[in-house]
Parts: structure tokens; C-alpha cells; sequence
């Protein structure tokens, strides 16, 4: 005695939100059904495995189906053929669209493409994630990437219109797509330490100061500039004589992190040298602190007083724009500052 | 009464992508009703059209408002080649032909398309302008109101129920026609849905005559079938039960006014008596008939034919009105040209080819179909031949003289109720049931259609003399059905013979049912419970005893039926599901030596179901089965039996004795220890069962009365000694012979194989109940939380080994493991009761079984104490009503004893209120959506403001049930009767065959919602799958599906929410009053 064909359908859409993991993590039925059993569900219900065999495969049909309309969630919203109560297609939603931290990590910043697409492969392998699961995380960042790419307005709104995701995760994909269009390298060694939130942390601010084609060549000067420099050194260090831990290397490596910190803005304005801003960051400023153990507490008052010296810089004209720049590249270290 | 019929098709979205090069579609509609097409014009490069056309205006005839379809077609545009069609959409405009019931269409419907499914949706809105026409000879039958539900439909009172009404029409199944062999799949699908869509009108159309005939204004209780008969062609039947319905003036604030001018065009003499004229006026109907001329477009319906044998269902002296004769014409196409001498001797014609049909005896010969009937009926606690007790005991004869007086001018006294008004329901006889078995035959002549109703009267002449053998008038919960396989037919009828009150169904006024009922005393709870046969002269053996609860009649031990339990019937603990389920495996032959096989086996499967059922009962501690129906499957080499019911201890029959188990060998001692093991199983089985279903019947009445307990056995004995009869059945002693019926005998190995079966039925898991009747007895604090499902199950048997015993096996490993799937499925319902189990076997293939399950699963709450005493506010309810209508009225019990009482509303009760207005199940919702997702919160609604996330999509609920518990239907819409055919040349693409089904039992559910919605509704009662016909061809890569579904759409309010507006205004749910706002307008 063979199944041929074996169905449950409900006039309200039954979701089983275990089942619904195992679906998103990618695994087989076959899979899903051991891992059920482990979890001990058959002593908990007295079903037979058979039963589970049969529930998992009805689960799956319809998350199968279920599938096209999460690709475009106002239509799960509108669509007649499964009727599932709000809260239920919220949670379809906001789980299809979430992603796993190890993932993200790896394609960040890449270009969401199809030679990327063939390295999901390796992905899964290094991270230990399905290579399905991979692959819907993935098509997820490009579809979002697709949608609002070309639209105008808040990212994080466009997202959360077109999308129907919560807040906290419309952010989420804000920062991967901000990422993603302007290829910053989150790859190399020396930024592996940083996490998914360290970035997005960062593409959040940068999102939300900086616009694109401000003259940042213009700060250039206070580096160019050697009387500057040197008056703002000054004025920094009169500032934090004896409130500073590390003083002394601080004094000696100013002209070093502000010509660091100066330049990053001056590469922001050429779009290929823009995606290697972290590495900059980190290389320029965070690397030379952390060598010198500076406590975060140091870098916070460092970073206050050397973006809040230049208000007394005369020969400068450029405050305003200054303290965009600074003000978002503050937050960003602060985030960015840890081991 | 010719009507208007107006269209507006609006908007549409979600379309497929017709244009590869550009994604996008150049998409039109074509709207087309009877022969009159028109166009929108092509909306340009969109997946979401919006077309907003004038309104479309059809002028037509009110029967063809009834029996046409309006058709909907979506294409797309192609400059080149021919247009593509991207779906269709079928809206029967019958609910906005009767008053009271819907007055727009309106809403989006899915494009449906019989090989794609569902793509996309379309918005249209549809009125319908009906003009009063004094015609009294018309064809239509607009107004009369059609309710699939089997019991008087909420919001209406019985004035009288009028009784049977039944009709078919026959046509050749365009599957079938040699055009079939060069048209498309999709063509051929459609012109079957097409074929079948105008067969249902017309057939609804005809038995909405004969309701006006009889003087009703409403068919209750209407099923309708179809049988894919194959190359002999296709038949759509329904049957009903006619009554006058008067609406009930409801105290709920949402009723909306019902004499809008609007309405008054359409309002029929609804509570108004017809015209007794139209009875008298014989002669010059015909020559009124000749002013009907038809429209072209019945062109189609035109091709097939009906007939009639319930001539006498008025009484038989009255002429009979001869408006619909004409369809009895022979369907020639010059008949549409419409030339007056023709018709006029068709008439005469039809007129004279009607007799035979009185005496109910149509000559075989003319069809050459060979007939096999057998005459079995399962009775109280046995089954008996038919003939025995016609006689009937005189004395009781006399007393229901009365009540035989005002059945016996009906050809057929049956009801197709399964509930019925309190008082209407006297004494209940038993099951009566008629099965036959018979040779299809092309019908190569349309004009002789007669065969197939000539086939049904005779299983019901059948039916009408088991009930008088069981000395009833009546039969109610009556049903019919049948099981095809290739050129063979098992045709069955079953209901349960009962003797009712006659003041239902006399035309008597309301005053003379006051009278009546000041003179008699209403009848006890347990009075249907009482034998209406003459206890010396009884058509079978029983045991009878004296009620166990008024000890003044006698009782039988058992009493099986196929109606619901009677709502004032004393039940003890609760009740179960309880199925018998039996194979027999058969030869493969052609014709007639397989008709003659069948129906040899067919009296064993009864049998044997019979026996099962009865061990089964008794296993479980009960004495009585509800709702009972045997389902008999023929296949190519076997045959299926499936018989489901209710079981429940009645408090007014005796205590069932235990099963006692009796070995053939006495002398061999191992064989005796296995006997006492089993013996003790048994035992054990039944007083864990009296546990679980809380059965604990007072012992003590016993000795306090005495044992009035005739010896019956003795009489027994007497009785079989009297019974003779000359049907060839009655050697087939269906009473258990001389054993005692509670004695099995364990002689072979099929017999112990029969006691292990037994034991292998698994109780549900705790927490769980079923039953396959309206209400589970012993349940009654419902909360609204209801989850309707279809479940579908196909399995292959190995060839190998095909024995009756493992085909026996098998088949009650499938039915145990779906039962406990469903269980498992619905674990997060606990506390939770499956009601309406309906199972349903065919036989697709040689070794295919296939078993679809409907049924709903209601959460009850276990806390709270039963509440069997109704509240204030509902008495005061029904105090509002005049005494007389409260007697005559169906009792709103049902609704609400199933509510959670009131006065104790915990907090839980309010949340439940509020989630399930926004359609979410209470644990569902409960269930905490994660931080991170916020989506659902109105504080997601507020920040990201999806563009339309207040228009989702309205919650309609289904039930198979008559009621929505917790809530009052306000009003009825009208009926759903939908067929659908879906086929796919691409199945492993669309995930094999359970992904096939799957899908379009889906998009099924999501097209009765759809008409539901947007005709203004929120709910579906009484709903049903009739049919699910599933073929597959894997190595072609095919399949195909027919599904037929019907139910009432309705309005339903809230209890809680009416509460709420009366005492406080706002905060009602934004859904909810939206859904309302619809109907209140």
C-alpha cells in the first residue's frame, strides 16, 4: 500500500511555524521529518512518523506555493487563492525575508550578480548554511535590490512599501542594498572582525547625512594646509591635555589620523576608490589607535574635540560641510572601534 | 417577468504576462450572457487594468436569468494573431433574482482557467432589474428561495413544509462527442463547465415550479448531483424539500430594512398566497405557453431534456399547470424557431407520455437495462425484509389516521431535513434504505429520458413501503446517491421512516395550529424514541423495553437513523464518530454478468456494515447512531462499503449489553484461553470507552420502577416465526439469526480477524472529539474558532495481494491514518471537536482508493461549565415572538446554547471576540509574532503604511455546519453550486499529483470565498463537496479534476459585537464593519 496522493487543504491556510524554518533553512523533507522527530514531537502528540512524513509534505507544498507571493508581498496581501489571518502573513513575510548573520557577512558589499550567485556554493559550504537557503537569501537581497534601486525617496520606506517588512529589518536592507551599490569591500581580512550590525550601523548614518557630490575636496585644505594642520593640532591637544589616557601618542600620531581621516573624504568623492572606505577607516585610524591601546573612551573625546577644533580654525570655510562629514564618520569609527 | 441585467467590469490585477518581449498584457473582457456578447476596449501594457467600462445591458427573460451563467472572458490582445484568453470568470445571478437576498454583485473575482488555474483577478459589478409581469403561466421561477441547508435556515419559521420535491435533466456529456476529439482540453473543459453551469439552472429553475405549484417559497435542504455517466451521457439531480418560509423579524440592529423601493421590483408574493387559479386554468395554459416564445440563446439547453414523476406531488385531481411540459419536448432545433404547431403537439404529446408514470411502472423493455434491485432496510435493531409488517397493528393505524390522511396524497412523503421544527418529529421507525443496480445505456434518443427517473421512482416506491412496513408515513433525512463504474450504476436511496405531526404539512392556517396545539400536550424528549410499529405485530425482531425514561412506551434497544439528533433528545456524556468500513473484492466482468455480480454482493456488504456498526456501538457503550450514511463504491474488481454515524447513549433506551464472544470448539483449551483474553479486551475496550465518553447512566430508576422488561427473546422468536415474505432477501436473516445479537461467534479466521478489526479503531487523542452530526451531544460551549478542511487521500494496493482481508486492511489503515493526520494537524485547536465528518470512497482505477474527507474542527472551551440553560437575553429573544411562532419556529438552540454563555465573559472571551472579527484564530493569534516583526501591530500599519493594507482581502468563513457558532446569521445571500474542472499536461511540473490537487482545492475554496464576498457575505454554511473526481495519467504527464461544491451564503454578526453596539458605539473593528457596512446598505 503506496500513498499516491495525499493532501490537507484548510479554508484558512494552516502555518506551522517549525515546519516553516526547516523550509526556509533549506532542508528536504527527508531532512525536516528526522529533525522533527528529534525534536520529539511524536512522543509529545502520539503520531506515528508516518503522520509527520504526511504533515511535512502538505507544509512544504504550501510554502512551495506560498513562495511566488513572497516574492512580492502586497500580493500575498491581496491574493484570494490562501486565506491567512494578518499576524500569520506578517510572520510569512518578516521570516522569508530574514537573513542568516554568517551569509550576509559574505555578501556584502559584493555586486549582486550572477558570478556572485556561482560562488553561493562556497558560501554554503564555508558558513554551513543549506545552499537553498543560500540561494533565498541571496535572490531576496537582489529582488529588494531590484525594486528600489531606482526609486526615489527614503530607502528604508521604499523598502518597507514594496516589501511589507518590519522596520528593523527594512533597515537591515537598506544598509545591504546601500552596500551593495556602491561595492564596498567588507571582505578583507582585517575587517573580518566586523559584524553585519557594524556596517549597517554605519550604512544607516551615511544614509542618513550624506548625499552624494558634496565638494569633500574642499576639506582637503586642512591637511594641504600646513599652518592648519598645526593650529588644530594645537587646539586639540590644549583641549585634551590631561583628560586623555594616551595623550602623548595621541600628540604624536595627529597629523597622521587626521591626513587618514581627511582623506577618506577626499576618495569619497571618486566612486572607485569609495568602496574601499572601511578598509581606510580601519587602516588609517582604528588599526594605529588599537596598536596604541587607546580605550574607547579616548577615541570618543579624541574624536569630539578634533571635529569640534576646526569651529576655531578661521582660515576655514567649510564648517558646515565639515561637520556632516564628521559627524556621520564619528559615529561610524565609534561603531567601528572594537577588537 | 423579464429582466434586466446590468454589467460593469471595473478593474483587474495580478494578470499573467501575455507578452514575453514586453512582460506585460494588452488585456480586454469579454462579457457574455446567452447569446449577446460585449467588449471593454483593450487596455494597453499592464498587469492591473482598469478598464471601468460603461455598464453593459442585457435584456432578457427571467428563465434565462435563471439558467444561464453570466460569462466573464479575459483575453489579451494580439494585433496578429487570434487573442489569447487568459481565464474566465462564471457568476450565477440567481441570488439577485429573489427578495431579501443579495441586491448587487460586487468584488473581485478570480480569472479562472481550466489549465492555468487562477490568474489574476477581475473586478465586476452586477444588478439585476426585474419587471413585475402579471403572466401567472410564466416558465421562471424567480423567488423561490433555494437553501442547502437541512434544517429550517436561521432567520426564517416553517409555516408549512410542503414536502418532496425532485427533478433531472439529461444531456450528452460534450467529454464524450466527436467534437471532443479535435478540440481543445481547455475548450472541452469549458464547454462542460458551461454545459453543467446551464443544466443546474434549469434543473433549479424546474423544481422552483414545482415549489410554486405546491404553493411554497422555498426548497430547504436542496441537493443537487451531477453523474458523469459517460458515453450514455450526464445527469444533474436534486432533490429538496418544498416549505413556506416566513422570515422572522429579527431584534438585530443589522437587518436591513427589507422594503427598500429598490426591492420592491423583484419582491415576489413571497408570504402571499399564489393565485389558486393557476391550478384551474388547465386548458388554456397551453395556448399562454405559445406568448413565451424563446430567446436564441436557450439554444443550448435546448438540446437536453427532463422529466417529471412527482405529477402526484400536487394533488392528483388538480390539473397539473403546464408550463414547464414543454421541456419534455423532443429537443429538435426548428423547436427554436418557434413554431406554434409543433409545440402545441409536443404538448399533447409529453401530456399522454406522462401517464405511465402514475403507476410508477415503466416497461425494461423499452430500455433494455437490466434492473437488479434489492429490497434491504436496516431497521431498529435489525434488518428485516420489508414486507412483513405491512399490515401494520390497527390500533396505532387509527391514531395516525390523521396524519396518513395529509401524506398519503403525496406520491412521496419524504423530507430531505435532517432537523426539524420542536413537535414536528412524533415517533422514529428506523433506517429504510433501497439500493439498485443498473446497465447504463447511451441515451441515443433524448426525447425518452424517462428511464432514469423511471430507475428513481422505483428505489423510492421501494423507500415509501419500508417505512410503511416499520409503520411510518414518512421518511426524513432522506438522500440519494450513486456509484458508477464504467456501464454500471449502484443508484441509493436511504432515509429514516418516521411518523410526524401533521400540522407542518397541512395548508392549515397558523389559528388552526394554536388549537391544535392547546389540545395536546407537546410530545416528550423522549417521545421519538417510542416505537411507531405495532409491538405484536413487528416487521423484524426486537427488543423492546419500556422508555427508560417516561417507562410508559416501548422503546428498541438500538435505534439507527440518518437525521441529526433532535435537539430536546436527553443524551448521556458525549457522543462519537463511528464508521464501518468493508471491501469485497468482485470479478471483472462486462454487463450484465457484473450487474448480476454486484448485486449479489451487495446484500453481504449490508450486512456486514450493518454488523460492524452494531459491534462497533456497542463497543463504545452507546445505543443509538445518528446522521448515518452507507456509501457503497463499485469498482471494476471490487466493491467499497463506508458507512459513518454518530453514536450517542439516549437516556430514554436501555443500557447496551456488552459483546459477548462465543468459540466454536469448545473442547480445546488454548483456544478457550485466547477466546476470554479476547473476551477481556473487549470488556475493557467498553468500560474505558464509558469513560471517555463520560457515559454514566443512573442505575438506580431501575429497581425504583421495577423491570418492566418483556422477555425478548421469546418474542423475538415469535416474530421471526411470522415473518414471511416473498423477496428473494428474506433468506438472508439480516437480525443476527438466532444468536443473540450481542453474541459473536468466532468459527474461522474471518471471524477473528472481524473482532481484531475491532479493537484496532484508536480513540482521537485527548482533547478531541468527532462525529459526523450538526451538534457533538455533550459539547456545547463552542468558541468561534473554526477551521473547515478537505482532505484527500489516494492510495495504490500492490496487485499481489489482493485478498478481501487485506483490502479490508488496507482500506481501514487509510481511514484510521487520515483521521489521525487530521488529529495531528489540528493539535493547536485542543480543546477541539471535528463535526461533519463526511467521507467519501471512490474507486478511480483498478487499484486506486480514494477517500476525500470534509469536515470542521470547532474549539470548545473546557473550563467553562456546560450551559444547557439558555440566558436571559436569548429567552427574552424568543419571548418576543408570538407563543404560536415559538411553538412553530425552528429553535434558535442550536445557535445559542453553542455560544459561550455571557454572563461570565472572561478577558480571554473579549480577545477572542476582537481576533476572530480580524479573522485570527485565538491561538494563532496568541502566539506572539517575534519582536522583529512587528507587521501585524497597528504600530507597523501606522509607521510604514503599506499602500493597501487596509483592503486586505475580507475573512469568509466555511462550515459544513448550518450555524457559525458564536455568531447570528442575519441573513441568507443565496445559494453556491460551483463546478469546476481544472486539467494539467504538466504534472510533475506542478508537483505531481498531490501538488495538482492540492492547488486546486485551494483555488476551489478561494472561488466560493470570492462569490461569497462579493456578494456581500461572510460566510458559508452548510457547505459541501459533492463531487471530486480525480483521473491521472502519469505517463503522459496528465491529470484532471471535477469538483462540485454548494452551501448558503450568508451574513453573520457576532454575538459579542451585537452586544457591543447596543451598549457602546465605537471600537469596532475596523474589518468587520466594513464587511457590515456592505450588507447594512
Amino acid at each position: 500500500m503506496t500513498s499516491e496522493l495525499d493532501i490537507f487543504v484548510g479554508n484558512t491556510t494552516l502555518i506551522d511555524e517549525d515546519v516553516y524554518r526547516l523550509w526556509l533553512d533549506g532542508y528536504s523533507v527527508t531532512d525536516a521529518v528526522a529533525l522533527r522527530v528529534r525534536s520529539g514531537i511524536l512522543e509529545q502528540t502520539g503520531a506515528t512518523a508516518a503522520v509527520l512524513q504526511s504533515d511535512t509534505m502538505d507544509h512544504y507544498r504550501t510554502f512551495h506555493m506560498l513562495e511566488r507571493l513572497l516574492h512580492a508581498p502586497p500580493k500575498l496581501l491581496h491574493q484570494l487563492i490562501f486565506q491567512i489571518p494578518p499576524s500569520r502573513q506578517a510572520l510569512l513575510i518578516e521570516r522569508y525575508y530574514a537573513f542568516d548573520e554568517a551569509f550576509v557577512r559574505e555578501v556584502l558589499g559584493k555586486k549582486l550578480s550572477k558570478g556572485t550567485k556561482k560562488d553561493l556554493d562556497d558560501i554554503s559550504t564555508k558558513t554551513g548554511i543549506t545552499l537553498k537557503s543560500c540561494r533565498r537569501q541571496f535572490d531576496n537581497f537582489k529582488r529588494v535590490f531590484k525594486v528600489v534601486e531606482e526609486m526615489r525617496g527614503s530607502l528604508v520606506d521604499n523598502i518597507q512599501q514594496h516589501f511589507l517588512l518590519s522596520d528593523r529589518l527594512a533597515r537591515d536592507y537598506a544598509a545591504i542594498v546601500f552596500f551593495a551599490n556602491n561595492r564596498f569591500e567588507t571582505g578583507k581580512k582585517k575587517l573580518q572582525y566586523l559584524s553585519f550590525g557594524d556596517f549597517a550601523f554605519c550604512a544607516e548614518l551615511m544614509i542618513q547625512n550624506w548625499t552624494l557630490g558634496a565638494d569633500l575636496k574642499e576639506l582637503k585644505v586642512l591637511v594641504a594646509d600646513k599652518d592648519l594642520l598645526d593650529l588644530h593640532k594645537s587646539l586639540v591637544c590644549t583641549a585634551l591635555r590631561g583628560k586623555l589616557g594616551v595623550f602623548s601618542e595621541m600628540e604624536a600620531n595627529f597629523k597622521n589620523l587626521s591626513r587618514g581621516l581627511v582623506n577618506v573624504a577626499a576618495k569619497l568623492t571618486h566612486n572607485k576608490d569609495v568602496r574601499d572606505l572601511f578598509v581606510d577607516l580601519v587602516e588609517k585610524f582604528v588599526e594605529p589607535c588599537r596598536s596604541d591601546h587607546w580605550p574607547l573612551s579616548d577615541v570618543r573625546f579624541f574624536l569630539n574635540q578634533y571635529s569640534a577644533s576646526v569651529h576655531s580654525l578661521d582660515g576655514f570655510r567649510h564648517q558646515a560641510l565639515w561637520d556632516r562629514y564628521m559627524g556621520t564618520l564619528r559615529g561610524c569609527l565609534l561603531r567601528l572601534y572594537h577588537d | 417577468m423579464p429582466g434586466k441585467l446590468k454589467v460593469k467590469i471595473v478593474a483587474g490585477r495580478h494578470l499573467p504576462v501575455m507578452d514575453r518581449a514586453s512582460d506585460l498584457t494588452d488585456a480586454f473582457v469579454e462579457v457574455k450572457f446567452g447569446n449577446t456578447t460585449f467588449k471593454t476596449d483593450v487596455y494597453l501594457k499592464s498587469l492591473n487594468p482598469q478598464w471601468n467600462s460603461e455598464w453593459f445591458k442585457f435584456e432578457v427573460d427571467d428563465e434565462d436569468l435563471q439558467d444561464e451563467p453570466l460569462q466573464i472572458t479575459v483575453l489579451d490582445h494580439d494585433t496578429y494573431s487570434a487573442n489569447d484568453a487568459i481565464g474566465k470568470v462564471y457568476i450565477d445571478i440567481d441570488p439577485l433574482l429573489y427578495s431579501e437576498a443579495a441586491t448587487v454583485i460586487s468584488g473581485w473575482f478570480p480569472i479562472y482557467d481550466t489549465i492555468h488555474g487562477i490568474r489574476g483577478e477581475i473586478n465586476v459589478v452586477v444588478k439585476v432589474d426585474l419587471f413585475n409581469d402579471l403572466n401567472r403561466f410564466r416558465q421562471s421561477s424567480c423567488g423561490v428561495k433555494f437553501f442547502c441547508t437541512t434544517s429550517i435556515p436561521k432567520c426564517y419559521r416553517a409555516v408549512i413544509i410542503h414536502g418532496f420535491v425532485e427533478e433531472l435533466v439529461v444531456n450528452e456529456d460534450p467529454e464524450y462527442q466527436w467534437i471532443d476529439r479535435i478540440r481543445t482540453p481547455r475548450a472541452s473543459n469549458e464547454a462542460r463547465q458551461r454545459l453543467i453551469s446551464l443544466m443546474s439552472g434549469e434543473l433549479q429553475r424546474k423544481i422552483g415550479l414545482k415549489v410554486l405549484e405546491m404553493r411554497g417559497n422555498a426548497v430547504v435542504g436542496y441537493l443537487q448531483c451531477f453523474d458523469l455517466e459517460g458515453e450514455s451521457g450526464l445527469v444533474v439531480r436534486a432533490i429538496g424539500t418544498a416549505c413556506t418560509l416566513d422570515k422572522l423579524s429579527s431584534p438585530a440592529a443589522f437587518l436591513p430594512a427589507c422594503n427598500s423601493p429598490s426591492k420592491e421590483m423583484k419582491e415576489i408574493p413571497f408570504n402571499e398566497d399564489p393565485n389558486p387559479n393557476t391550478h384551474s386554468s388547465g386548458p388554456s395554459t397551453p395556448l399562454k405557453n405559445q406568448t413565451y416564445s424563446f430567446s436564441p440563446s436557450k439554444s443550448y439547453s435546448r438540446q437536453s431534456s427532463s422529466s417529471d414523476t412527482d405529477l402526484s406531488l400536487t394533488p392528483k385531481t388538480a390539473p397539473y399547470p403546464q408550463g414547464p411540459r414543454i421541456y419534455l419536448c423532443p429537443s429538435s432545433p426548428s423547436l427554436s424557431c418557434g413554431s406554434l404547431h409543433l409545440k402545441k403537439s409536443c404538448l399533447l404529446l409529453s401530456e399522454s407520455s406522462l401517464t405511465p408514470h402514475h403507476s410508477s411502472l415503466v416497461s425494461p423493455v423499452l430500455r433494455k437495462s437490466v434492473s437488479f434491485s434489492e429490497e434491504l432496510f436496516l431497521a431498529a435493531s435489525g434488518m428485516g425484509s420489508g414486507s412483513a409488517g405491512k399490515e401494520g397493528g390497527p390500533f396505532k393505524a387509527l391514531l395516525r389516521q390523521q396524519t396518513q390522511s395529509a401524506l398519503e396524497q403525496r406520491e412521496f412523503p419524504f423530507f430531505t431535513l435532517t432537523a426539524f421544527p420542536p413537535g414536528f418529529l412524533v415517533h422514529v421507525g428506523g433506517v429504510v434504505s433501497a439500493r439498485s443496480v443498473k446497465l447504463l445505456d447511451r441515451i441515443h434518443n433524448p426525447d425518452e429520458p424517462e428511464t432514469r427517473d423511471a430507475w428513481w421512482a422505483e428505489i423510492r416506491q421501494e423507500i415509501k413501503s419500508h417505512a410503511k412496513a416499520l409503520g411510518c408515513h414518512a421518511v426524513v433525512g432522506y438522500s440519494e446517491s450513486t456509484s458508477i463504474c464504467e456501464e454500471v450504476c449502484i443508484l441509493s436511496a436511504s432515509g429514516t421512516a418516521a411518523v410526524l405531526n401533521p400540522r407542518f404539512l397541512q395548508d392549515g392556517t397558523v389559528e388552526g395550529c394554536l388549537e391544535q396545539r392547546l389540545e395536546e400536550n407537546l410530545p416528550t424528549r423522549c417521545g421519538f424514541c417510542h416505537i411507531p410499529y405495532d409491538e405484536l405485530n413487528m416487521p423484524f425482531p426486537a427488543h423492546l423495553t419500556y422508555c427508560y425514561n417516561c417507562r410508559k412506551q416501548k422503546v428498541p434497544d438500538v435505534l439507527f437513523t440518518t437525521i441529526d439528533l433532535p435537539t430536546d433528545a436527553t443524551v448521556i456524556g458525549k457522543g462519537c464518530l463511528i464508521q464501518a468500513r468493508l471491501c469485497r473484492l468482485k470479478k471483472k466482468a462486462q454487463a450484465e454478468a457484473n450487474a448480476t455480480a454486484i448485486s449479489n454482493l451487495l446484500p453481504f456488504m449490508e450486512y456486514e456494515v450493518h454488523t460492524q456498526l452494531m459491534n462497533k456501538l456497542k463497543l463504545k457503550g452507546m445505543n443509538a447512531l445518528f446522521g448515518l450514511r452507507i456509501q457503497i463504491t463499485v469498482g471494476e474488481n471490487m466493491l467499497m462499503g463506508l458507512a459513518s454515524a454518530t453514536g450517542v447513549y439516549l437516556a430514554a433506551l436501555p443500557t447496551p449489553g456488552g459483546i459477548q464472544i462465543a468459540g466454536k470448539t469448545p473442547n480445546d483449551g488454548s483456544y478457550e484461553q485466547h477466546i476470554s483474553h479476547m473476551q477481556k479486551k473487549i470488556n475493557d475496550t467498553i468500560a474505558k470507552n464509558k469513560e471517555l465518553y463520560e457515559i454514566n447512566p443512573p442505575e438506580i430508576s431501575e429497581e425504583i420502577i421495577g423491570s418492566p422488561i418483556p422477555e425478548p427473546r421469546q418474542r423475538s422468536r415469535l416474530l421471526r416465526s411470522q415473518s414471511e415474505s416473498s423477496d428473494e432477501v428474506t433468506e438472508l436473516d439480516l437480525s443476527h439469526g438466532k444468536k443473540d445479537a450481542f453474541v459473536l461467534e468466532i468459527d474461522d479466521t474471518d471471524a477473528m480477524e472481524d473482532v481484531h478489526s475491532l479493537l484496532t479503531d484508536v480513540p482521537p487523542p485527548s482533547g478531541f472529539y468527532s462525529c459526523n452530526t450538526e451538534i457533538m451531544p455533550g459539547i456545547n460551549n463552542w468558541t468561534s474558532e473554526i477551521q473547515m478542511f478537505t482532505s484527500v487521500r489516494v492510495i495504490r494496493l500492490s496487485s499481489l495481494n489482493l485478498t478481501n482481508q487485506a483490502l479490508n486492511k488496507n482500506f481501514n489503515d487509510l481511514c484510521e491514518n487520515l483521521l489521525k493526520s487530521l488529529y495531528f494537524k489540528l493539535r493547536s485547536m485542543i480543546p477541539c471537536c471535528l463535526c461533519h465528518v463526511n467521507f467519501t470512497v471512490s474507486l478511480p482505477e483498478d487499484e486506486l482508493i480514494q477517500v476525500t474527507v470534509t469536515a470542521v474542527a470547532i474549539t470548545f472551551d473546557k473550563n467553562q461549565a456546560l450551559q444547557t440553560t439558555k440566558t436571559p437575553v436569548e429567552k427574552s429573544l424568543q419571548r418576543a415572538s408570538t407563543d404560536n411562532e415559538e411553538l412553530l419556529q425552528f429553535p434558535l438552540e442550536l445557535c445559542s446554547d453553542s455560544l459561550p454563555s455571557h454572563p461570565f465573559p472572561p478577558a480571554k472571551e473579549h480577545l477572542e471576540s476582537a481576533s476572530s472579527n480580524s479573522g485570527i484564530p485565538a491561538a494563532q493569534r496568541a502566539m506572539t509574532v517575534e519582536k522583529a516583526s512587528p507587521v501585524g501591530d497597528g504600530n507597523f500599519r501606522n509607521r510604514s503604511a503599506p499602500p493597501c493594507a487596509n483592503s486586505t482581502v475580507g475573512v469568509v468563513k466555511m462550515t459544513p455546519l448550518s450555524f457559525i457558532p458564536g455568531a447570528k446569521i442575519t441573513k441568507y445571500l443565496g445559494i453556491i453550486n460551483m463546478f469546476f474542472i481544472r486539467e494539467t499536461t504538466s504534472l510533475r511540473e506542478e508537483g505531481g499529483v498531490s501538488g495538482f490537487l492540492h492547488a486546486f482545492i485551494a483555488e476551489v475554496f478561494a472561488m466560493v470565498r470570492a462569490h461569497v464576498a462579493a456578494l456581500g457575505g461572510n460566510a458559508v454554511v452548510s457547505y459541501i463537496m459533492k463531487q471530486c473526481v480525480f483521473m491521472e495519467n502519469p505517463n503522459k504527464n496528465q491529470a484532471q479534476c471535477l469538483i462540485n461544491v454548494s452551501g448558503d451564503a450568508v451574513v453573520f454578526v457576532r454575538e459579542s459585537d451585537l452586544e457591543v453596539v447596543s451598549s457602546q458605539q465605537p471600537t469596532t473593528n475596523c474589518q468587520s464593519s466594513c464587511t457590515e457596512g456592505e450588507v447594512t446598505t
